[in-house]
C-alpha cells in the first residue's frame, strides 16, 4: 500500500508539487528565521559580554549594589592579586582588568583655549599588556574608522557621533577632566589614536577609550579595577560553565561580611539580557505556532482542492471495498511522505542560506544607528544542531493538520451516490 | 436458506427525502438471483436501477425489506462490514471505466488486492490471470490515457476481477462504446461468467447488452414490471 501511495505522490505532481512547495517555504522560513534570531542573540551576547560584563565579573559587594552608576570610588584595590588568584583557579578563563568612568573631554583652540566640552563615558581596557586579548575581543581595528588602536600611553580613542559634533581628527590633542576614586579632581591630556564607530548610538555618542595603565594614573586607581571581566575559551558563553565558576568563588566569600569583599556575577545576572532572551526564545515560539497555523490553513485548501480533485480516486476506493478510515489514513501517509520531502528541502535550503549568512553577514548598521542595544551592526546567522528539527516539526504538523481537516470530507461522502457520481 | 442463492430481495422499499416530503425510487420489490447467473436491470431512466445496483452492492440500505446479499442483510451491516462485502466478494465496473489515471494498467487491476493484503507474488499472478482473461497483458504498463475506450473498460473488467467476486455489478458498461467495442466486452463477460460462474448484474437500457442477458428485470417507476429468462 506504501509503494501505491509514493507512486501516487511522485506521479502526480499536482497531488505533491503545491504541497511540498507550500512546506517546504514554511520549513525554510523557520530554519532561516532560526538562524538569524540565533544569530541576533549570540550577536548581543557576545556584544554585552565584550563591552559590558564579560561572561563572568568580579566587584566588590558595594560596586555591584550600584554597578549601573559605575561609582569608582567602590572599585576593588588590589586587582593585580585577585587577578591572579582568579587564574590560578580557574586557568581555562581569559581574565582582565576595566574601569569605567565617567568626566568631560575639553577641546582646545589653536591657542590652547577651551574651544567646546562635552561629556563623556569613558571605557578603559587593557590594550597595551603583551597577550592582551582586548584589543581583538572588543572589535576596535575593525570599528576604527581613521587613525589606529591605542599603542602607547597618553592616546585616547573617541567616538564617532563626538567627534563629529566637535570636530576633532587623530593627532588633536584633548583634555580630559573628572574626579580621581577618591573624589578630587583629575585632569590629562590626550592625544586622539583613532574615531571609532561602535555600532551603537549609546556609545558613539559620546565614548571615549584609554588604556588601563592611564586611567590608574588619571583616577589614582593604582592597582585598582572596577572591574574584573572574564571570559570563557573560545569567547563563547556557556551558561552552565559560566555559573558553576560563579558559585564556587561566591562560595569562597560567603563567610567576608565586608561589603568590599569580591563578588562574582554571571552574563545572565543581567536583568534585561535574561528578558531579552527570554522575549526572543517566546518571540520564537509565537513564530512557529502562527507559520504552523498559516502553513495548515493553506494545506487546508490545498487538501480541499485537491480533495475535489480526487474525487473520483476516493469514489472508485470506496466503491471497491476501501474504508473512508483507511482513505483516510492512507492521505495522512500521503501528507507525511510530503511533509518529510517539504521539510528535508525547506532545512537544506534554511541551513545553506544560514551558511552563507554566517560567512558573509549582513550590514544593518543604518537601521540600528539609534538602537541603544550592544548588537553588532553586522549579524550573522548562527548554526545549530536544532535547525535540523526546528522547521522540520512544525512542517511536518502543519501539513498534516491541513490534510486531517481537509480529510474530514471524506467522511461525508455519501456511498449511496457512488454509481451516480462515478458515471 | 438456499446456497446458490447469491441475491435474496424482499419487499423492498427505497425512498429518497425530497424537501419535506419523499421520492420512492423502488417498491415493492422481490427478487432472487443465483449464482452464475447473467442478469440485467432494464427500464428507462429514473425506473430504479441503479438505486438497486447500489443496494446490492452495499453502497445505500433499503429504507424497508431486506436485500440479503451473500448470505448479509445489508440493512444490518456496519460501513466497516459493507466495505469488506465489497472488498471480497464483489465487483464494481462503471460506464466511464473509472480507472486511476496516475497508475498503470496492473496498478489499477492489482489495487483491489492490495486490500485484501495479498502478498506479491499473489497479486502479480493474479493480475496477470485478469488482464489474460481480457486480452490486455500487453498493455500492463500502459497508463489509462494511453487505451482507447474499449481497453479501458476490458481493464475495468480486469479490475472487477481479479478477486475472484462472486458478484460483478455493472452500470451501463457499454454506454460510452461503440457496437464492436460493446460485443467485445460483453463477450468477455458472457465468458467469464461461463468460465467463472460469476453472478453479472447490469443495469442497462442497451439493446446490445439485452442480446447477452439470460434474466432481464424489467424496471419501470421503481416497481418490477416483467422478469424472464431467456
Amino acid at each position: 500500500m506504501f509503494d501505491f501511495i509514493y507512486k501516487g505522490i511522485i506521479r502526480d505532481k499536482k497531488r505533491s508539487l503545491l504541497p511540498i512547495i507550500v512546506v517546504t517555504i514554511g520549513v525554510f522560513v523557520v530554519v532561516f528565521s532560526d538562524g538569524i534570531i540565533g544569530g541576533m542573540i549570540n550577536n548581543m551576547i557576545s556584544m554585552t559580554a565584550n563591552f559590558q560584563t564579560g561572561h563572568v565579573k568580579v566587584m566588590t559587594r558595594a560596586y555591584a549594589k550600584q554597578e549601573n552608576e559605575k561609582p569608582i570610588d567602590l572599585s576593588i584595590l588590589n586587582a593585580g592579586e585577585l587577578i591572579n588568584q582568579l587564574k590560578k583557579d580557574y586557568p581555562i578563563v581569559d581574565w582582565t582588568p576595566r574601569i569605567m568612568f565617567g568626566g568631560l573631554l575639553d577641546i582646545p583652540d589653536q591657542k590652547g583655549e577651551t574651544k567646546a566640552q562635552g561629556p563623556v563615558s569613558g571605557i578603559s581596557v587593557d590594550f597595551l599588556t603583551t597577550g592582551s586579548n582586548e584589543l581583538k575581543r572588543l572589535g576596535i581595528k575593525k570599528a576604527i574608522i581613521d587613525g589606529t588602536p591605542i599603542n602607547r600611553p597618553g592616546q585616547i580613542l573617541v567616538s564617532v557621533d563626538f567627534a563629529e559634533k566637535y570636530n576633532v581628527k587623530p593627532g588633536d590633542i584633548v583634555t580630559f577632566f573628572g574626579s580621581t576614586m577618591y573624589g578630587s579632581m583629575t585632569f590629562s591630556n590626550f592625544t586622539i589614536a583613532g574615531i571609532v564607530r561602535f555600532g551603537n548610538s549609546m556609545l558613539d555618542r559620546g565614548a571615549i577609550m584609554i588604556d588601563i595603565s592611564d586611567a590608574r594614573l588619571l583616577l589614582d586607581m593604582d592597582n585598582a579595577a572596577a572591574e574584573i571581566v572574564g571570559f570563557l575559551p573560545e569567547g563563547k558563553y556557556n551558561n552552565e560553565k559560566a555559573e558553576e565558576i560563579k558559585k564556587s568563588f561566591n562560595d569562597k566569600w560567603t563567610n567576608n561580611k565586608d561589603e568590599y569583599a569580591p563578588i562574582m556575577t554571571q552574563l545572565m545576572d543581567q536583568e534585561m539580557m535574561s528578558a531579552t532572551l527570554g522575549y526572543a526564545k517566546r518571540m520564537s515560539l509565537i513564530m512557529i505556532v502562527l507559520l504552523i497555523i498559516a502553513l495548515a490553513i493553506v494545506l487546508w485548501n490545498a487538501g480541499i482542492l485537491g480533495g475535489i480533485r480526487r474525487y473520483n480516486e476516493f469514489g472508485i476506493r470506496l466503491a471497491m471495498g476501501e474504508e473512508k478510515k483507511h482513505i483516510f489514513n492512507s492521505l495522512m501517509i500521503e501528507s507525511l511522505i510530503i511533509g518529510i520531502i517539504g521539510s528535508i528541502l525547506g532545512t537544506t535550503l534554511g541551513f545553506m542560506a544560514c551558511l552563507i549568512l554566517s560567512r558573509h553577514g549582513i550590514d544593518y548598521s543604518a537601521v540600528m544607528r539609534n538602537v541603544s542595544l550592544m548588537m553588532d551592526p553586522v549579524i550573522r546567522t548562527t548554526i545549530t544542531p536544532r535547525m535540523l528539527y526546528s522547521g522540520t516539526i512544525p512542517g511536518i504538523i502543519s501539513i498534516l493538520v491541513g490534510t486531517a481537516l481537509a480529510g474530514q470530507a471524506i467522511y461525508k461522502r455519501n456511498t449511496a451516490m457512488l454509481f451516480k457520481e462515478l458515471d | 436458506m438456499n446456497t446458490n442463492k447469491v441475491i435474496t430481495i424482499s419487499q423492498l422499499t427505497k425512498d429518497f427525502p425530497v424537501g419535506e416530503s419523499y421520492f420512492r425510487a423502488l417498491e415493492n420489490i422481490n427478487l432472487e438471483i443465483e449464482e452464475g447467473e447473467f442478469t440485467g436491470f432494464v427500464g428507462p431512466s429514473g425506473s430504479g436501477k441503479t438505486t438497486l445496483l447500489n443496494i446490492i452492492g452495499s453502497l445505500d440500505k433499503p429504507t424497508s425489506g431486506t436485500a440479503v446479499i451473500l448470505g448479509n442483510d445489508v440493512s444490518k451491516l456496519n460501513t466497516k462490514e459493507s466495505a469488506a462485502l465489497r472488498n471480497l466478494h464483489i465487483g464494481f465496473i462503471f460506464q466511464s471505466y473509472n480507472l486511476l489515471p496516475i497508475y498503470t494498467v496492473f496498478e489499477n487491476v492489482e489495487f483491489a488486492l492490495l486490500l485484501q493484503k495479498k502478498s506479491k507474488e499473489e497479486r502479480y499472478k493474479a493480475v496477470m490471470e485478469s488482464l489474460e482473461w481480457v486480452g490486455l497483458t500487453d498493455k500492463k504498463d500502459s497508463r489509462p490515457t494511453q487505451l482507447s475506450g474499449g481497453e479501458s473498460q476490458r481493464v475495468a473488467i480486469a479490475r472487477a476481477m481479479v478477486k475472484h467476486p462472486t458478484i460483478v455489478l455493472a452500470d451501463e458498461p457499454s454506454a460510452n462504446l461503440d457496437a464492436e467495442n460493446s460485443h467485445h466486452i460483453l463477450q468477455t463477460m458472457a465468458q467469464l461468467n461461463k468460465e467463472l460462474n460469476t453472478t453479472f448484474i447490469f443495469a442497462t437500457h442497451d439493446e446490445k447488452v439485452m442480446q447477452y442477458l439470460q434474466k432481464i428485470i424489467t424496471l419501470k417507476d421503481g416497481r418490477i414490471e416483467s422478469e424472464y429468462n431467456k
